[in-house]
């Protein structure tokens, strides 16, 4: 069952990155660019998703349980650190050089291999480092 | 009527998979720790069923929609392993990336999310009015 769901939820959820046309570099980099040729349509893609993603907090806020976990597994943390932040400026750049975040970065392995590919391949050895380093500072 | 209409479609299919793996499963979606779970932890086979349902929905293009924009001419090496070396890093570091802080921290008003989003929005429009 959890297979199942979670392996809908990808197929929704990219399904919903191809429809906004996310998964195009192009459109992303025309949404960022507000001082150029700004594309605005992005913002329809954040806005309804926040709305319908507002909704299940709010059914959430009902519920004692998930309906098929045992329980709520939503972050708790709530303080703003360097990390954060320096992570979040790290990842505006790179996100804003090539168009690409983590998830249509992915579907461009189909999408356009030949960007994919690079992009990927640095997406893991970027995460890997930041695993490693984590793991060397907890000896 | 259809530049609005495919957007909405999409945004709407996006907040409905986080409301649905929230309501279910009890967590948040966010692709950049979904991918690293993927690769670092023991349990690889629920985010490698997510991983590979988003590269099928999302390569999905021209089945559904015709796109409006072309996709750009393939772009230098260097330029996508810099990217990719940054989101990676980046988003680990910071704890989440468009889709964890930016659609699903929103949605429950968590202020690391907001800060997140507002400063990686902030940096990505700056690199682009930088770099174009």
């Amino acid at each position: 069952m959890n297979a199942i769901i979670t392996l809908l939820a990808g197929l929704i959820f990219g399904l919903g990155l191809a429809f906004s046309e996310m998964t195009n570099p192009a459109v992303v980099i025309g949404f960022l660019d507000i001082f150029g040729d700004w594309n605005p349509s992005l913002i329809i893609v954040m806005a309804s998703a926040i709305a319908v993603g507002m909704l299940g907090y709010f059914i959430k806020s009902k519920q004692l349980r998930p309906f098929i976990a045992s329980k709520w597994q939503v972050p708790t943390l709530r303080q703003i650190d360097s990390q954060l932040i320096i992570g979040s400026v790290f990842f505006g750049i790179g996100w804003g050089l090539s168009g690409y975040c983590p998830g249509p970065g992915l579907t461009a392995l189909v999408n356009n291999f030949h960007e994919g590919i690079y992009f990927v391949g640095a997406l893991i050895i970027g995460s890997g480092a930041h695993f490693l380093q984590t793991k060397m500072s907890q000896k | 009527m259809e530049t609005i209409f495919n957007p909405l479609v999409g945004g709407l299919l996006i907040g409905l998979t986080a409301t649905i793996y929230l309501l279910t499963m009890g967590k948040v979606i966010g692709i950049s720790g979904i991918l690293s779970q993927f690769l670092f932890s023991k349990e690889r086979l629920l985010p490698f069923l997510f991983i590979a349902g988003l590269i099928i929905g999302g390569s999905a293009y021209g089945l559904l929609t015709e796109q409006t924009v072309a996709f750009p001419e393939t772009r230098s090496q260097i330029l996508l392993i810099i990217s990719g070396l940054l989101v990676g890093y980046g988003t680990r570091l910071g704890g989440g990336c468009t889709s964890g802080h930016g659609v699903c921290g929103i949605s429950r008003l968590s202020p690391r999310s907001i800060v997140a989003t507002f400063i990686f929005m902030a940096a990505a429009i700056l690199t682009v009015a930088i770099a174009h």
